[in-house]
């Protein structure tokens, strides 16, 4: 049974070892591995990542959002993880759909996804379902358009 | 930033006030909305957003080696590290190395830095807290470090003396002299500073439990740099993950486990001196000549001499001032530990000329999300300690 997987990064073996379906693509990438993982598994991945005891990525760094505008999928989620002590960094990446960029929010695994997920609504118009507090962060409340959109431009709309 | 102020949770009993935007103590325009029960704060909420000058978006628009004069904007008060760690992201991408004497001088000028920006904080959470006088001292001190900066680099704050590839110029003749009488000067106005401090029972009393972040806390919130220090946390980028030879460095990672006002305090006082010790060994290790760029053609523009020499040096400095360089399509993170904490920059290249996306991880963005764990159960007067320690800087909060 093990040897179906040839993964070179423990981490991956194992997170594929836990479930096959919660990895869809590994990328290396000058040093760094990013595992993408489907939409639906990412919840459950972030809970395994964090809480077995042989990778321990406590410490979520970061969540940006790249966009790929005009392809499909248009987002890309990135989620910056780091066991503390394990010294070790994983990035995790979930790609979401123009018309229906919606994801299931991390807070309960990392509660610092908190204003990382409301900086992404902000920014890029993604929504996490479950988020206790989705409102803008950086711009005003009444402020219309998600300003790093890439068919948002530079200037702004005038 | 939101216009909304929550209603208030608690009994009939609590007020809601707004602390800032306009408040000495917030260093910026932070707004935290506190819900009052007396003078115990039941709740503080930061609403932050009011410096947000889309710095991300703007990076977007420049070239590789233009987009670092975007990242001094960040955090004012530590330009270099910002430079620093965009330009290890930039050439992680580019997978190009940089001489060791650059990477030797980067190292002590980024120490200076955190010195710097630590007397910025220690100065003004003093005067915050009541102290006049040490933050008439550490600007003194403060000042002669960016009268370095100036000397190298031309200028005091916004320097853009990291490139891409090494360092802008060569630094001046005698610089070194200027770097060791500051450093020799140092140890012993630290010493002054901890004189009229750390055994001061105002000092104390202000700070001593007060804002206690528990080390689960602060992992759990993201927190770095002193903040996660200050709770027990050995967890320092430098030696984690060392970046531009701090490998070769000999430094300890200080750490205290109070996690309150007066630990965080103690924790930066030691980095100032762990500081010292770093750039008293740079100082040793700077060859006195040597490359302060790495060859790349394309990518590092030619010396002076070479451009105006020969043809294909003429052909580069052109290419690379007009249209830039274009890196291979990809994704790259790379940290470094800012004064403030663990600073990120997410560098993403679609193979055109200029960043498809630039992600800072500002450390002080997150490091003021744990904000309102810190101030609640706190008397009004301690929001002020917290904030304070909390070290933020909001040019890299809003970006």
């Amino acid at each position: 049974m093990e040897s179906e997987f040839t993964d070179k990064n423990p981490v991956v073996h194992k997170l594929r070892e836990w479930d096959a379906r919660a990895v869809a693509e590994v990328i290396e990438f000058r040093g760094e591995t990013t595992v993408v993982v489907p939409r639906e598994h990412l919840l459950r991945a972030a809970e395994y990542l964090s809480s077995e005891p042989s990778l321990r990525f406590s410490f979520l760094s970061d969540i940006t959002t790249l966009d790929r505008f005009p392809l499909e999928p248009r987002f890309e989620l990135n989620y910056h993880l780091l066991s503390l002590d394990r010294r070790e960094r994983l990035r995790l990446k979930v790609c979401l759909g123009g018309n229906d960029p919606v994801v299931r929010t991390v807070i309960p695994v990392w509660p610092t996804a908190n204003w990382h997920e409301r900086e992404n609504f902000d920014l890029f118009g993604i929504r996490f379902e479950g988020h206790p507090d989705l409102r803008r962060i950086l711009m005003p409340d009444d402020w219309e358009g998600f300003p790093l959109r890439k068919d948002y431009p530079v200037e702004g709309y005038r | 930033m939101t216009t909304t102020i929550e209603t208030p949770s608690g009994t009939a009993q609590t007020m809601v006030l707004n602390m800032g935007p306009q408040h000495p103590s917030t260093h910026g325009v932070l707004r935290v909305v506190l819900e009052l029960d007396g003078e115990l704060v039941v709740k503080a909420q930061p609403v932050i957003g009011y410096l947000h000058t889309g710095i991300e978006k703007s990076c977007e628009a420049k070239t590789y080696s233009q987009a670092i004069t975007l990242t001094d904007r960040l955090d004012y008060l530590a330009p270099l590290s910002n430079n620093l760690c965009y330009c290890l992201a930039v050439e992680k991408l580019l997978e190009i190395d940089v001489p060791k004497r650059a990477q030797y001088i980067r190292v002590l000028l980024t120490e200076l830095t955190r010195i710097g920006s630590h007397l910025v904080w220690l100065g003004t959470h003093a005067i915050d807290l009541g102290a006049m006088s040490v933050f008439l001292y550490t600007f003194r001190e403060r000042e002669e470090i960016m009268k370095v900066f100036e000397y190298v680099s031309g200028q005091r704050m916004m320097t853009s003396y990291f490139r891409i590839g090494g360092l802008a110029l060569e630094p001046p003749p005698g610089w070194l002299d200027r770097v060791s009488c500051v450093i020799d000067a140092l140890p012993g106005h630290v010493d002054e500073y901890e004189d009229l401090l750390t055994n001061n029972r105002i000092w104390l009393g202000r700070t001593q439990g007060i804002g206690i972040l528990s080390a689960a806390d602060a992992i759990a919130m993201g927190a770095s740099g002193p903040m996660l220090r200050g709770s027990g946390v050995a967890y320092d980028v430098r030696k984690a993950f060392p970046y531009s030879s701090y490998d070769e460095f000999e430094f300890d990672v200080q750490t205290q486990t109070a996690g309150d006002c007066f630990a965080r305090y103690q924790v930066r006082v030691a980095e100032i001196r762990e500081s010292i010790k770093i750039v008293r060994q740079a100082m040793k290790k700077i060859p006195a000549e040597g490359p302060i760029r790495t060859v790349a053609p394309g990518i590092v523009p030619p010396s002076r001499e070479e451009m105006k020499t020969s043809i294909e040096g003429l052909i580069y400095h052109f290419k690379i001032f007009t249209e830039g360089f274009a890196p291979p399509p990809g994704e790259v993170y790379q940290v470094i530990e800012s004064p403030r904490g663990e600073l990120g920059f997410f560098v993403a290249s679609d193979g055109s000329s200029k960043p498809y996306r630039v992600k800072v991880r500002a450390p002080s963005f997150i490091n003021l999300q744990s904000l309102s764990k810190l101030a609640e159960g706190c008397l009004i007067a301690d929001v002020v300690a917290c904030i304070g320690t909390t070290d933020i800087v909001l040019g890299e909060v809003d970006r």
